[in-house]
Formats: structure tokens, sequence, C-alpha cells
């Protein structure tokens, strides 16, 4: 560590040069031994991550895309079946509704939940000071919304004898149980997703006081209405944030399990209404033992997320604006 | 969305006082309204989104006979019968049982998350090395992985380690950095450090050993105390890893009491129901409540710079 100091004074810095180790290049002081001694720190310092990158994540990928094409229960030997698991798939019902109803959860709830959050944002963004207890208050469904106990709330909340179907009956209205009944099951769900707008209201939040006044101050000028101004100014400032939201939630949304399983107590039920795609890879891989098919689910999810991604980033190029571009 | 019409940024005052003797003359008449429409807006939205925890907390002091009848938030007759009743235990196992047993998740997932979130973070933010970029950008991407096509092969590896039934498969991704989101939220912090710090503690002959633990800790604890925070809360919560790799029931932590709760009980007791799903939240409500600042900056900070 000393020797550190014998060459410190080689290189003299200005308090504003933001100085990087790899700066010995710039003054012409060759420092191979400092370099090498990083290159060690930084996997020292990066051991228990790499440790857990190439054993618990990257590792496991891999060894679940082999499985993808096998026969495996666990006890006996993995037995390559090539793309039988995804004929299977194909023509196993029960595996179209799970992913039919988890479309459905992705791609009319996290709308909902997004348009929300970006709302309730621009209503609070409206004051400047002063609304710091409800930016808590909306936030904290988002950190317990996922929980069992909320999913058991939220059972008997819209159970036949629950504040919301009673609610409901004072305006004439009478849905009979939410709980039973397949059709309502999935409203119930979007409900519990929307009802955790906060965390990407936040960011959007941030993201609201990141925009320039002035640009209100020149719409104004320029005889904009509130609507226009939200169109013209207040969209293309959050693109940013906007697609950073939709992408979070959208993948967090194809990920719904613990309420899912404890709203269908485990079985997918009322009718397979709470069949998620999660809940289904988990009945095939933990309650059937077929590692392999759950796997080939696995790896599926993981590329219709990719390409939902690259969708994302695609068309992001048309409506995402970031600062500084000429557009 | 009618209400937002004015500049967000000029301060409006928000005591109606205040703003019925200074408004006429400052402002024009019509900002009155959008105000007060303000008011009753955020108002009636706190309402509805606190309803649910409301109720929760209310219900879990109903008699079961009161479910269905009592259509108010308040129970008519308040009893602690359904605390009682669910403190006795579940399946034979006393109730204080799963909460050590979520307290020991909790506290290992913290203990690990922040030892290892911050090496990481600091070796990305303030070491040059090999690989460095690469690396880096191979944890971002494991941040929009989805979990569930690691959940096989992990359960395998586990279970040939023998370690099936045990908190180890709970914990060891705590302490292997898994959670790219905590390393990602102390980089983000360590690179708005100032570096001359460090430069001073190097010509001063320190090694980043003790750059990382006499500086770079000390700065950083805000972002240390919001993922503890996390790590804490999202252990507490966790449903899945628990119900992969334990089987005894005395080593279920609280989802897993409430899950046997929820196939035993749920269409007969309302009250013990919603009275356990109380006191499993009443930990992370508390620490909402102590350190919701951290949390939601934490969240906000995550969304500017992702």
């Amino acid at each position: 560590m000393t020797t550190d100091s014998a060459h410190a004074p080689a290189t003299p810095r200005t308090a504003a040069s933001g100085a990087r180790p790899a700066d010995h290049r710039r003054t012409g002081t060759p420092r191979p031994r400092r370099r090498n001694r990083d290159t060690v720190a930084g996997y020292v310092f990066l051991s228990p991550w790499l440790l857990g990158f190439v054993g618990l994540t990257l590792g496991p990928m891999l060894a679940s895309l082999y499985l993808a094409f096998t026969d495996y229960n666990l006890f006996t030997a993995p037995e390559w079946t090539g793309l039988e698991n995804l004929t299977r798939m194909a023509g196993d019902e029960r595996f179209w509704d799970s992913v039919r109803i988890t479309l459905i959860y992705v791609l009319v709830g996290t709308p909902i939940k997004l348009a929300a959050a970006l709302a309730v944002a621009m209503l609070l963004n409206y004051k400047a000071r002063g609304t710091g207890f409800f930016r808590s208050a909306f936030y904290a469904p988002s950190l317990i919304g996922a929980s069992v106990s909320i999913a058991l709330v939220w059972r008997a909340m819209f159970s036949t004898e629950g504040p919301v179907d009673s609610t409901l009956n004072l305006f004439g209205i009478n849905m009979g149980g939410w709980i039973g009944n397949p059709s309502l099951i999935m409203p119930m769900m979007i409900l519990l997703a929307v009802w955790q707008f906060g965390a990407p209201m936040v960011i959007f939040l941030a993201g609201l006081k990141g925009v320039p006044a002035e640009l209100y101050e020149a719409a104004s000028v320029d005889g904009a209405k509130s609507w226009r101004k939200f169109i013209s100014v207040t969209v293309p400032m959050l693109s940013p944030v906007i697609f950073f939201n939709l992408l979070l939630e959208m993948i967090n949304a194809f990920q719904i399990f613990a309420s899912a399983y404890i709203i269908g107590s485990g079985t997918g039920g009322p009718g397979g209404a709470t069949n998620f795609y999660t809940v289904y890879l988990y009945t095939r891989a933990f309650a059937n033992n077929q590692m392999g098919y759950a796997s080939a689910m696995a790896w599926v999810l993981l590329l219709a997320v990719g390409v939902l991604a690259f969708i994302l980033f695609r068309t992001s190029k048309s409506w995402v604006h970031y600062a500084g571009d000429s557009k | 969305m009618t209400t937002i019409e004015s500049n967000p940024a000029v301060p409006v005052p928000v005591d109606p006082d205040h703003r019925r003797q200074s408004g006429p003359r400052r402002r024009p008449m019509r900002r009155h309204l959008p105000t007060a429409l303000w008011i009753v807006g955020i108002a009636a939205l706190t309402a509805v989104v606190l309803y649910p925890l409301l109720w929760m907390f209310s219900a879990s002091f109903k008699p079961n006979a009161e479910f269905g009848s009592n259509q108010g938030l308040l129970p008519e007759n308040p009893t602690f019968d359904n605390f009682v009743k669910v403190m006795q235990g579940i399946a034979g196992i006393p109730t204080w049982k799963f909460f050590l047993n979520s307290l020991i998740l909790a506290v290992g997932a913290v203990i690990g998350t922040v030892i290892s979130s911050s090496m990481a973070a600091y070796a990305f933010s303030r070491i040059t090395f090999k690989g460095s970029k690469i690396l880096f950008a191979a944890m971002i991407g494991t941040l929009l992985l989805p979990f569930h096509v690691l959940i096989i092969p992990q359960y395998i590896i586990f279970r040939n380690l023998g370690l099936i039934d045990t908190f180890w498969p709970l914990l060891a991704g705590k302490f292997l950095a898994t959670e790219a989101f905590f390393v990602f939220l102390m980089v983000q912090f360590i690179r708005n450090l100032p570096r001359e710090l460090d430069e001073a503690a190097r010509i001063d002959g320190c090694g980043h050993g003790r750059i990382f633990l006499s500086i770079t800790l000390p700065l950083i604890k805000p972002a240390l105390i919001t993922s503890s925070i996390f790590a804490f809360i999202w252990s507490w919560n966790d449903f899945l890893g628990p119900l992969l790799y334990l089987n005894s029931p005395d080593k279920y932590p609280l989802p897993l009491a409430l899950n046997i709760f929820n196939d035993q009980t749920s269409t007969s007791d309302y009250g013990a129901t919603i009275a356990i799903s109380v006191l499993a939240l009443l930990p992370v409500m508390l620490f909402f409540i102590i350190f919701q600042r951290f949390l939601v900056d934490g969240v906000a900070t995550q969304g500017l710079k992702g």
C-alpha cells in the first residue's frame, strides 16, 4: 500500500480534475503496478457479486435452457427430448389459458396503473409544497401490495360479506361476491395492481419536477390550454420516465405470483381464473415434478419479456425524447 | 386533469385562511376553484387509497358475527378475540415462532445485502479494471431478468447441496448481491460523491480497502439505510422463496404461516385471518412510517437515473 504514496507526487492534480485512476496516461507517468493492483482489488471487491452472478444467475439460466429440451422429474437423470416440451405446450389448453390471463393482466392492468400514476403525480405536482404526506401515503400500497397479508385482505374485501359488495349494494349493484366468480377475478386482480400505483407515481413526480417551468410559460404565451400543454410539453418531456416505468411495470406484471396464488388458494381457481403464467409454471414444476416442461415455460417467458422489451426499445426512438436531442 | 392548469413551479399557498386574505389581490379569482378542487380531489383519493388499510385494521377488532352484518367501517363491539385466537398458534406451532423465523431471515437479508452490494458498488464505481464495463452491463441486465427462469436450477443446486428445508437457500443470494437493484442504487450514490476525498486518502497511502471502509461507507449511509429497509421488507414479504425451500412448519416465516391459515380457515374465520394479516404487516408499516422519506427518495432516484 505504501508504494502508492511514492507515485503520488508524480501526478499533481487540481481539485476540479475529477481524477480517475487511469489518469497516469494523460500525465505520461507509466504506472502498470497500480493498474494491476486495481484489477486485483476490483475482482476482490466484486467477488461476492461475481460468485452470485455465475452460480445463481448465469449458470442457472443456461441450465434451465438445457432442461427446457429434456424430460426431468428431479429423481432420474434428465432425458433429452428435443422440442417435445414445446410441441406439448402448443397443445396444452391450460398453458394457453395462463398465457391469455397473464397477457390481459399485463396489457390492460399496466396502462391503467401507469395512467393513474401519472394523473396523481400531476395532481401532486400542482402544489409545490405540503405534498410529502400524500406522496408517502400513496406509495405505501406499493410496498405491501404483493404480500400474502394484502392478498388475504383483498379476498375478504371482495367476498360476499366484504365491504366492496356491500358498498355497491347501496347503489343497487349486486355483484354476488367477486371471489367465487371467475369473470370477476381479473378486474379484482387489476384493481389490486392499480392500487399499487405509488411506485411509478413517485418516479413520475421526480420527472415532473425536472420539466423546466419556462416551457409551460412559453406554451401559455402561445395560447396553449391545459390539454395542449399536457400533450406538447408534459408527455414529451416525461417520455424517458414513461418508457422506464412502462418497461419495468410490464416486466413485473408478467411475474405476478403471490397474490394470484393466495387468492386462488394455490389451485388456480376459481375456474382457472387465477391460473397466471407463473402459478402454472410453479404447479408444473413443484406439484407435478415436470422440471423440463416448466423450464421450457420459463424460457418462453424470458423470450416473451425479451421480445416485449425489444419492441419497446425499437418504438421508443419515435416517442422517447432525451434532453439535448434535436427533435 | 382539469385542475392542472397553472404553472406547476409556482407555489400556491395551501393554508385556506391565508388564501382568502391575500388571494384576491395577488391572484386572479379563478385560481380559487382549482385549489378547492385540488383539496377535495386529493382528500377523496387519500380516502380511497388508504381505505383497504383502514378497513383491515378496524376489521381485525370485529367479532366474526359482524362480518356481513355490520357494513360500517368501525366494529360495533370491538374485541381482541381475533388476536388472542391467532396468537395461540397455527397448526400446533406458536405464532411467535413464525415471527422469529421471519425476523432471522430479514435480518440476515439486510446484513448480506449491505455487505455484498456495497462491495460490488464500490468496485463498479471507483475501481478501473479490465472487464468492469461488461460486468456492469450484465448486472444491469439482471435487473430485467424474470426470476422464474432461475428458480428450477437454483432449486436443483440447493437440493444437491442438501440445503432444502434450511434458511441457507433464502440467504445465499443476499450475501452474493444477486439483487441488482441494491448494487445499482449504491453505484448511483457513490458516483455522486466527490472523488477528491478518495484521491487525498490515496496520496496518504490508503488502499482500496481503507478507502472503502473509512470514506465510502460512511458517506453512503443514506443509500445503505434505504437498501437495508427495502431488503428487510422484501424478505419479510417474500412468499415464493420460502414456499420453494421450506417444508417443516416450525421453520415457516409469516407468509407461509398465513398460507396455511388461509387453507384451514379462510371461509369461516374472517376475523382471525385479518388479525394475523395485520400482525404480519405491522413491522413493515412501522418501518415505513419511520423511514418513509428514505424509501420514497430511493425509488425516485432509481427512476430519474435509470
